[in-house]
């Protein structure tokens, strides 16, 4: 991963990525490449870096040093619009955070309308349509604090792919959720990702990653460690922390 | 208040923990008691039922006779009567003589409602660009985030009636084409925007800052601008939480229109005094304070009917 000029056929291409908040490091030089289509999913130990990464991509942190290209373009030059770059990227966090004051459509078509224009009615049509294929047809006229957390994090979801992102970050989605509630969200990024959606996702759910990742990236104290197809680093890790990270899960019952 | 908080009846009854609590904090027993639309917490305060009314209603009347008696028996209270509660007086000053040299104390109180109702949109207005300013992080906006700090100690350290003064005569003063030449009612209202904007615009940035800081990056991660995510994401929620300190302000300002009237302008205050002056006694006052009385008590209760919803409307949250 040396190439210095924008490579047009990756959705996702970081070069040498740095961050600190303040004199703490917490993204040591990240290289990662995602092809289009491509789902790749970051595990590690909390505090590893992976959800630093995703805000970084989606240019809601400023970059240390290094150089982000999204669809071909190099969204950490200067003078980029950021607004632009989010509206092509969609990030769903792991706390969910909808708009309390605003009902489930409200919530889906709000950036939609006010971000890209779209006329009320088509966003509204959109958004009927997305909440109906996933399930949620019968709550859009709810207020978020109505739903039970899965229901909130897939409205999280659809909330995010109303704008037709590209590509999807999902940063530990189902970290907050009782675990009876995680099946319907994964179930939910399992046919996201059936339909052929480029998407980096931050997990902790590992049977989960090795069913849908194409990829899977090792993270430990800011550099991606090891990476690979999800049966390869499952079951034959080559790097010892690897190793030692995958027995604790094991030792913990969470795969 | 020479109330002995034991002559309460409630402070003997054992099985009325609120009215005890209520004594015990030095609250006035009809405080702890009979109003119970004060909204502070009518739960933790509120006895059993029938018996607790039966209570409160002995202990609010003890506390109102033992008030009415210190007035009624003082020595010289057939002549303070007179002075401050003269029906025929105060009939007089309500809807004023000019013949007379005195003018309508309840007419004059809808100069006050009229400087309410204006200042209170410009201070909606003003506060609000001074807390975005001071909540702003550009480095360009510096010398403005170091104006809007300055403003905001000035004049919430600067007593009101020292500004009412210094703009109600020093402006003039300057002979300045337009502004050097408005009528009192205007001044007053300029200052009562200035000084309560400084009080006001903190309260909208506590308000600001109640909304997570994850809600911003969700409206940012959608792609809304910074405008648009402040538009429709952030201030309705901020302006939410803040209503009840909003409208406690705006209770205050309500009687403070009556310092407008050292100007010379007729309010309500300055009629009263006007009436005084000219018939010697001071039942004038008196309408003038159940005038401003009628005004505030109405969006006082209100404001507790707004903190007692939100109260129960987070109550029911948690629950959930």
């Amino acid at each position: 991963m040396t190439a210095g000029g924008p490579v047009t056929g990756e959705a996702v291409l970081v070069q040498d990525l740095h961050k600190s908040f303040g004199p703490n490091e917490v993204l040591r030089g990240i290289d990662l490449a995602v092809a289009p289509h491509e789902v790749v999913c970051l595990i590690g130990a909390s505090g590893s870096g992976k959800s630093t990464l995703l805000r970084c991509l989606n240019l809601l942190e400023p970059i240390s040093s290094g150089r982000i290209f999204l669809l071909g373009q190099e969204v950490t030059a200067p003078g980029i619009d950021a607004n632009l770059v989010r509206r092509k990227v969609g990030i769903v966090f792991q706390s969910f955070n909808l708009f309390p004051h605003m009902t489930v459509l409200r919530n889906v078509t709000l950036a939609p309308v006010k971000a890209l224009g779209m006329p009320r009615a088509e966003a509204v049509a959109a958004a009927r349509d997305l909440l109906a294929r996933f399930g949620l047809a019968d709550k859009q006229d709810e207020y978020p604090d109505r739903l039970s957390g899965g229901q909130q994090q897939r409205v999280a979801i659809v909330r995010a792919l109303a704008m037709q992102p590209q590509i999807m970050l999902l940063d530990e989605v189902t970290s907050a959720l009782d675990p009876e509630l995680v099946a319907e969200v994964l179930d939910l990024l399992r046919e996201l990702a059936a339909g052929g959606m480029t998407m980096v996702i931050a997990t902790h759910e590992m049977s989960f990653a090795r069913d849908v990742a194409s990829r899977v990236c090792f993270l430990e104290e800011g550099l991606i460690i090891e990476e690979g197809r999800p049966a390869d680093v499952f079951t034959a890790p080559r790097d010892e922390r690897t190793q030692r990270f995958l027995r604790r899960i094991v030792e913990a019952g969470r795969m | 208040m020479s109330t002995d908080p034991g002559a309460a009846p409630g402070g003997g009854t054992g099985d009325q923990p609120g009215m005890t609590l209520g004594s015990g904090l030095g609250l006035g027993p009809q405080q702890a008691g009979s109003f119970g639309t004060t909204g502070r917490g009518p739960r933790l305060l509120s006895g059993g039922g029938r018996k607790a009314t039966i209570v409160s209603t002995i202990s609010t009347l003890v506390v109102l006779g033992a008030i009415g008696a210190v007035f009624w028996l003082a020595p010289g209270s057939a002549a303070f009567r007179h002075a401050f509660f003269s029906p025929s007086n105060m009939w007089q000053a309500f809807i004023g003589d000019p013949k007379k040299g005195y003018y309508s104390v309840g007419e004059a109180i809808w100069l006050n409602i009229r400087m309410f109702l204006a200042a209170e949109v410009l201070i909606l207005i003003l506060s609000l660009v001074i807390a975005l300013i001071r909540q702003s992080t550009g480095p360009v906006l510096f010398p403005l985030r170091v104006l809007a700090m300055v403003y905001v100690d000035f004049f919430r350290g600067v007593p009101l009636l020292l500004v009412v003064y210094a703009v109600g005569l020093g402006v003039p003063a300057l002979r300045l084409p337009v502004i050097s030449y408005q009528s009192s009612t205007i001044y007053g209202i300029a200052v009562l925007t200035l000084s309560y904007s400084a009080y006001v615009s903190e309260v909208y940035r506590a308000g600001l800052n109640s909304v997570h800081q994850s809600q911003v990056a969700a409206a940012r991660s959608l792609g809304l601008s910074q405008w648009s995510a402040l538009r429709y994401v952030i201030l309705p929620q901020a302006i939410r939480n803040i209503v009840p300190p909003l409208l406690n302000d705006f209770i205050s300002l309500q009687k403070d229109t009556a310092l407008v009237g050292v100007l010379g302008a007729i309010e309500a205050l300055q009629a009263a005094d006007i009436y005084a002056s000219a018939v010697f006694n001071y039942s004038s006052f008196t309408v003038a304070a159940i005038l401003f009385l009628v005004l505030t008590i109405p969006l006082a209760r209100f404001t507790d009917r707004l903190i007692e919803r939100d109260r129960r409307r987070r109550l029911a949250g948690v629950l959930r």
